[in-house]
């Protein structure tokens, strides 16, 4: 079960990464995490062009790997969110994992502390995205 | 300059707004600070000589929209005031007086909830600042204006991890000179 999400800034560097897959063998867990980085880079010329085609933040699928799907949401400042997954997700929870990380995300940028476009360190928001996920059933 | 004050209820959508912006200010000022100085303590140093700038002229205005708050006789009532009006006025909190010690010259103001620190997480790499120094600054100035020479410190902090803020306030001595040469 792949399921890798990451928050993009604006010079394509990630600013926070998620890895929920689950593999039954060790070693193809090392390879898949290359990959889903990858995956998720390469997808990025798409979000940019799929956000001038709908008027929403979340983009729906937006490109397909293999077997593997890129999901993407794209906040009001251009930050971008990728989902990399594989069939096992619905819409619906996509949509609502998004949501609630665009208003986390928020919250920590306000933060007097944070740089924006710089990674996020915070401990706090990475166990909030960690209870979003598990709310939305998202990774689990 | 009253005009900004007539809005200021609960119930007033634009005190909501402003207190976003005031806790934002307050908070780019502090990440300047801490990329102006090397050590927390430099930071806490300003933090707190700009809190007393700024209290020695706030209790001047203080003063002026309260006209019926008289001469304080006793450090008790001077905590009373401060709590129910200086915080009520200027931060929308009233903090809790607690703590006496048995002189009765040290008293706590303790806040649930400090304006200041929405939306802040302190970072690890300054683990003793205290992010709302501004605050003992303030006390500090604003009571050596009124005759009061007060040490003002910070002994709970939610930043850090506790439950509450807590204010420390110890009276030093009343500052005679300053009464003026006719009464007694």
């Amino acid at each position: 079960m792949t399921c890798y999400f990451v928050i993009v800034g604006h010079h394509d560097n990630p600013l926070f990464e998620l890895d929920f897959s689950r593999h039954p063998e060790v070693v193809k867990m090392e390879d898949r995490r290359h990959l889903n980085q990858f995956i998720a880079h390469a997808s990025l010329d798409l979000v940019d062009e799929a956000k001038w085609q709908s008027g929403n933040l979340y983009l729906k699928t937006i490109d397909k790997f293999n077997e593997l799907n890129v999901t993407g949401f794209v906040t009001a400042s251009n930050m971008r969110f990728l989902l990399v997954h594989d069939s096992s997700l619905r819409t619906d929870s996509i949509k609502n994992f998004f949501s609630d990380v665009y208003e986390h995300f928020i919250k920590a940028i306000l933060n007097p502390f944070y740089e924006p476009n710089t990674q996020i360190k915070s401990q706090n928001f990475r166990k909030k995205i960690l209870a979003v996920a598990k709310k939305n059933g998202v990774g689990s | 300059m009253s005009r900004q004050y007539v809005g200021r209820s609960q119930s007033d959508r634009k005190v909501s707004v402003s207190g976003e912006l005031f806790a934002l200010t307050y908070g780019a000022l502090v990440a300047q600070l801490v990329k102006d100085y090397e050590t927390d303590d430099e930071i806490n140093k300003q933090l707190n000589k700009m809190g007393y700038n700024i209290g020695i002229r706030l209790i001047e205005d203080f003063l002026a929209r309260f006209p019926d708050i008289g001469r304080c006789y006793d450090l008790k009532s001077t905590a009373d005031i401060l709590a129910k009006q200086g915080f009520k006025t200027f931060l929308g909190i009233v903090p809790l007086v607690a703590n006496w010690n048995a002189k009765g010259d040290e008293f706590s103001l303790i806040l649930e909830y400090n304006p200041l620190c929405d939306f802040v997480e302190l970072s690890e790499d300054h683990p003793n600042l205290l992010y709302s120094n501004i605050i003992c600054g303030v006390l500090r100035g604003a009571l050596e204006m009124v005759q009061l020479d007060v040490d003002v410190w910070f002994v709970q902090d939610t930043l850090k991890g506790d439950d509450t803020t807590e204010i420390r306030l110890k009276l030093n001595k009343r500052l005679e000179d300053a009464v003026p040469a006719g009464e007694d």
